[in-house]
């Protein structure tokens, strides 16, 4: 499988990250390169192999139903590019 | 006390309890030398003036005869840790001044045991790259150079800040975290001990995120026994990450000096790869010597899925990473640059914020992960890695501990690789696998390269048994005598 | 979710079928139901999901997606899930998995939402729902999977900004999501109305639609009868029972006229306007989505053991179809009744207390005829009723036992709810209790006879005039007379049969 610009485009889009046409076809070219390199795992018979899903064996830990943390509304928008009132601003969502 | 920066981290520590110095005066020295290696770029933040907070705070209590098993004694951070009220920003322009109201759980532990706290250091953006040459900060420069030359090589990377800084003296030991070999490349090009623990060993809460089912921390230090104590204190469960493993942590440093006489030691034959230096091959071959000479026993292995591992990590750990970076959208913290709209605003910050090497593996990460590409990319990757820790179960029925080479060459110059991303993946060829199977895995210096530039020993292990590879790594240790220290040019 | 087309067959119903310009119109609907869980604190944080507290004050440094903040799953979430799969006669799975879905959104700090997507908690179930005229039809229930809440975007505090807040971030959500196997918005409206009280019964969703604790994604289709699926649109979001019928008869009428006119239906997802009434096209989901669904590194899967399954199984409640099955066989209810009954436990609870040793249909006549009535007039909640069930049964049996008539029970009822007070004391303290001494009323009879001689004797031509003695008698006493011992001594009296 090989990567146009196109795809290029499509795919920087979908990340929101904004890429100049004079860019895409060494965007295009890199990708490539590095997906041809990866294919060699076609090579590979995974037959019947299930997907690895952690790391290591162990089994997840749960919480308990315990309101444990709240009343942050400084710290979590502290750092925040855009604030008001206690809330984090965007430019206009239009639905 | 002539010179405290001579000191190891063990030794500084028993210096501190004999109250032959202070932490005040330990830290001072390690303040100095911060500022006189400011060339080398491997700090980001330097914090003297919380560190000194910190050290009077430790002569308090050792005063008092109390504090913890670090009490006093100065350590670098990888700018990868959340650490609170200091600016943390992983060396993305992304991040630019954030200051994380919560400390990640690994330095909360050093907190906690009395470390001392001298700044941040410099590590690939977003931990991705094995040079260190992606920082939005820049280029760290390698405290070691090719004997007769000044050419300035790079020290490794993502950790290559924390590898410097431990090689060069500008601090007693460092974090890091290492996703494909970001631990333990940087420590073999510094001549400096790095070791990843098992998955799930360090909590990765408060770590920004790389790959979620790669990363782990672990320390970057002068030698084995410091490696044991650091680790000792940067391990443990932390509810707080559903990934880690609620076992009790051992005293690594009771490993240390123990016999090796029938500890079972396998080659893996497929680590010997094409066009690896023949230094290399000969230091790896140095090494079988030394474990045999220990009382080990050598045993060829296979692990016939090897030269899979690349091309396997360059598809999950993109794919993580193109979601975990997610995050970093210009709303809450970091990082904005307006735009038109809300999306413009998104493509605008995220194409400003990221460098060259973030984007490509973002773009590639998402690529793998879309619609009609996911099975034949991400889920054959995760296939091909099952196979590959399958590979490993397999060897350790057989034997203890892998010995192979930690990185298929010295350090090289800044620019060298730059250009060609492939070839810079290539670092990693023989770490990478440890972490797709998430064992651990230990790079010890065995000596110097004929250019005189340090070299290192990767030792492979079973889940959590990290004893066995501090036990190894210390034999090869000493075997391979006391190492040189880098010239301190950099001072001049 | 995207909807599988696998559906029960059913020959439509003539009076589900929409007449078009060009001939009859079957709708095909399939719901994704978004219930909130009943739980203290998030999914995957230990952040409060109380409603309507201040801005970004109920958010956790990992609902706010603070780097290398980790997500722990809520264990009591993951019971919830499995109780309701379980109220749902669904397949548990004892292992699933958390996928991440990619998406940018401000309201989606993360930059994606943990769901479930290939292995849900819950598989294949049924609902069973209850239409007019006793009839119920099943529909089948594809999956149940649990994911995180968004957080709210708001669009009216400034021209040009949005305001975004995360206090529901990372709420524990579960997506139901129902098979296409719905024809009508009448059936649409009755399978929502009967997974609520499902989910109320289990106490896994308080189903509050007005606080968004449970909202509809509809998914409409029409077809001429007999011809394959058409292309559906979704209709997000919709949060009241109303309002489901209204948009899915908006929307089938659109897809129908559109066809009609020799349009094609494109499949995209609309929001549905309370104002207007109509559906119409949502502008951010308009670009083509690729969510790049992957399972969720900082999450191991889900597994637990059939132990776990069994030991939540033990303590499900009786639910609402065993519940109706039952009223009608222990207490000889209608199936109606009994509907209306088991609508809400709370509702069925307060009759049986009510129906307990007393007859069963004047206490569902009393339960679903004055009590309801007056809840609903006053707005109350059973639970906020000033009348209890023990004084309603004190009253049923003040009628049962003839110290009252039904008719001054109404009055006696009217003031029980006034005030609170005990029927007994109402009935005693406004000397309310029913006259049955035969002297007393055969005196005051006597009496009204007298009065009105001449009626007297036109009752001899028309009989029905009875009724009228009977209203002068009762108006004497105020109503207290026994009205059956009034009408028996008049028809004596006025040489009558009592009969007719
Ligand atoms: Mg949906
Ligand atoms: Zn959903």
């Amino acid at each position: 499988m090989s990567v146009d610009q196109n795809t290029v485009r499509h795919i920087a889009r979908l990340a929101r990250i904004a890429v100049r046409d004079d860019e895409l076809e060494a965007l295009a070219n890199e990708l490539n390169g590095i997906l041809s390199w990866v294919e060699q795992l076609g090579e590979v018979d995974t037959d019947g192999v299930e997907p690895m899903t952690g790391a290591v064996e162990m089994v997840m830990k749960w919480r308990e139903d315990k309101v444990t943390t709240g009343n942050l509304q400084k710290e979590v928008t502290a750092n925040a590019p855009g604030g008001d009132d206690g809330f984090f601003v965007v430019p206009k969502v239009v639905e | 006390m002539s010179d405290p920066i001579k000191l190891s981290l063990a030794e500084a520590r028993d210096a501190l309890k004999a109250k032959k110095i202070s932490a005040v005066e330990l830290t001072q020295a390690y303040v100095d030398e911060v500022e006189a290696g400011a060339g080398l770029n491997a700090y980001v933040l330097p914090t003297a003036e919380h560190a000194l907070n910190m050290a009077k705070a430790s002569d308090a209590k050792l005063a008092r005869g109390e504090g913890g098993a670090l009490e006093g004694l100065p350590l670098g951070v990888k700018d990868l840790f959340c650490t609170e009220g200091v600016r943390t920003t992983a060396c993305s322009h992304i991040l630019v001044g954030f200051v994380p109201p919560y400390e990640s759980h690994v330095t909360s532990n050093l907190w906690r045991d009395g470390a001392v706290m001298l700044g941040k250091l410099n590590n690939d953006e977003f931990a991705m790259g094995s040079s260190n040459e992606t920082s939005y900060y820049g280029s760290v420069i390698n405290p070691w150079r090719r004997a007769g030359d000044t050419t300035p090589l790079v020290p490794g990377g993502s950790s290559g800040g924390s590898s410097a800084a431990v090689a060069a003296r500008m601090c007693l030991a460092a974090t890091a975290t290492d996703t494909g070999g970001s631990i333990r490349q940087p420590a073999a090009f510094t001549g400096t001990v790095g070791i990843k623990p098992t998955y799930g060993r360090c909590s990765r809460w408060g770590i920004v995120a790389f790959a979620s089912s790669l990363d782990q921390a672990g320390p970057i230090t002068r030698d084995v026994r410091d490696a044991a104590i650091m680790l000792g204190s940067m391990a443990g469960y932390d509810p707080q990450d559903a990934t880690s493993v609620d076992r009790p942590v051992p005293d690594y440093e009771l490993a240390l000096g123990q016999s090796l006489k029938g500890l079972s030691v396998g080659i893996p034959k497929e680590y010997r790869v094409d066009g690896m230096s023949s230094e290399i091959d000969a230091l790896w071959d140095k090494g079988i010597e030394w474990l045999k000479a220990a009382g080990a026993v050598i045993k060829e292995v296979s692990l016939p899925h090897t030269k899979y591992a690349l091309p396997t990590y360059y598809i999950v750990a993109p794919a993580e990473c193109s979601s975990n970076l997610a995050r970093y959208d210009g709303v809450r913290y970091g990082l904005r640059v307006e735009g038109s709209d809300i999306t413009d605003m998104y493509e605008k910050t995220r194409a400003e914020g990221f460098g060259d090497e973030v984007r490509r593996r973002v773009l590639m990460g998402t690529y793998v992960l879309s619609a009609g590409y996911y099975d034949a990319y991400y889920l054959k990757a995760q296939k091909v890695r099952s196979l590959i820790a399958h590979d490993f179960i397999k060897a350790f029925a057989d034997v203890d501990v892998l010995l192979t080479p930690t990185a298929p060459s010295a350090a090289f110059g800044i620019g060298e690789n730059s250009d060609d991303p492939l070839a810079m993946y290539l670092n990693d060829v023989f770490t990478v696998t440890v972490n797709l199977a998430g064992l651990p895995g230990i790079s010890v210096p065995a000596g110097l390269s004929s250019q005189g530039l340090p070299l290192g020993l990767q030792l492979i292990g079973r889940t959590f048994d990290e004893e066995t590879l501090f036990k190894a790594a210390y034999a090869i240790e000493e075997a391979a005598g006391v190492q040189p220290a880098p010239a301190a040019w950099w001072k001049a | 979710m995207t909807m599988n087309v696998i559906m029960r067959d059913r020959e439509p119903r003539a009076e589900d079928l929409i007449k078009g310009e060009t001939g009859d119109w079957e709708i095909i609907l399939g719901l994704e139901v978004h219930a909130q869980v009943t739980s203290n604190a998030k999914l995957f944080s230990g952040a409060s999901t109380e409603f309507g507290a201040e801005p970004n004050t109920q958010v956790s440094l990992v609902d706010a997606a603070l780097p290398g903040m980790l997500p722990v799953i809520n264990a009591y979430c993951v019971e919830q899930a499995v109780r309701t799969g379980l109220g749902l006669q669904a397949k548990i799975n004892l292992r699933s998995v958390f996928d991440r879905k990619n998406y940018f959104y401000p309201d989606l700090p993360q930059g994606y939402q943990i769901s479930q997507f290939k292995h849900p908690i819950v598989g294949e179930g049924e609902v069973i729902i209850d239409l007019a005229g006793g009839r119920s039809e099943s529909v089948g229930i594809e999956r149940l999977h649990l994911e995180q809440d968004a957080g709210k975007s708001l669009h009216d505090q400034h021209p040009a900004m949005s305001y975004v807040d995360l206090n529901r971030s990372g709420v524990a959500l579960m997506e139901i999501v129902s098979r296409p196997d719905m024809r009508s918005s009448d059936e649409a409206r009755a399978y929502v109305t009967k997974l609520r009280t499902i989910l109320r019964y289990l106490g896994t969703c308080d189903g509050n639609m007005d606080e968004g604790s449970l909202r509809a994604d509809v998914n409409v289709s029409v077809r001429r009868v007999g011809e394959p699926l058409g292309t559906r649109c979704e209709i997000k979001n919709v949060n009241s029972i109303r309002f489901i019928g209204q948009a899915i008869e908006y929307e089938a009428r659109r897809q129908i006229e559109l066809i009609e006119e020799g349009g094609k239906v494109v499949q995209q997802t609309r929001l549905f306007d309370p104002k207007t009434g109509e559906t119409r096209s949502m502008r951010s989901k308009e670009e083509a989505h690729d969510y790049r669904y992957f399972p969720d590194p900082d999450l191991l899967p889900l597994e637990f053991t059939q132990e776990f399954v069994d030991h939540i199984k033990a303590t499900l409640p009786e639910l609402p179809d065993d519940k109706k099955a039952r009223l009608i066989a222990d207490y000889g209810l209608s199936p109606y009744d009994a509907t209306v009954l088991v609508g809400e436990s709370a509702r069925a609870d307060f009759f049986e207390a009510v129906a307990k040793g007393r007859d069963a249909k004047l206490a569902s006549n009393w339960v679903t005829g004055e009590f309801f009535g007056a809840l609903n007039r006053e707005g109350h909640s059973i639970e906020e009723s000033p009348v209890t069930a023990k004084q309603l049964g004190e009253l049923i049996d003040l009628i049962s036992d003839d110290t009252i008539s039904g008719r001054i029970a109404k009055q006696v009822f009217e003031s029980m709810y006034k005030t609170g007070r005990d029927p007994a004391k109402i009935v005693e303290e406004e000397g309310l209790r029913q006259v049955t001494d035969l002297s007393a009323i055969e005196a005051v009879i006597d009496e009204v006879l007298a009065a009105n001689p001449d009626k007297v004797e036109q009752t001899k031509v028309k009989p029905a005039l009875v009724a009228w003695f009977v209203g002068q008698v009762m108006k004497s006493t105020s109503g207290k007379a026994n009205p059956q011992v009034v009408n028996k001594i008049l028809a004596a009296k006025l040489g009558l049969s009592s009969d007719d």
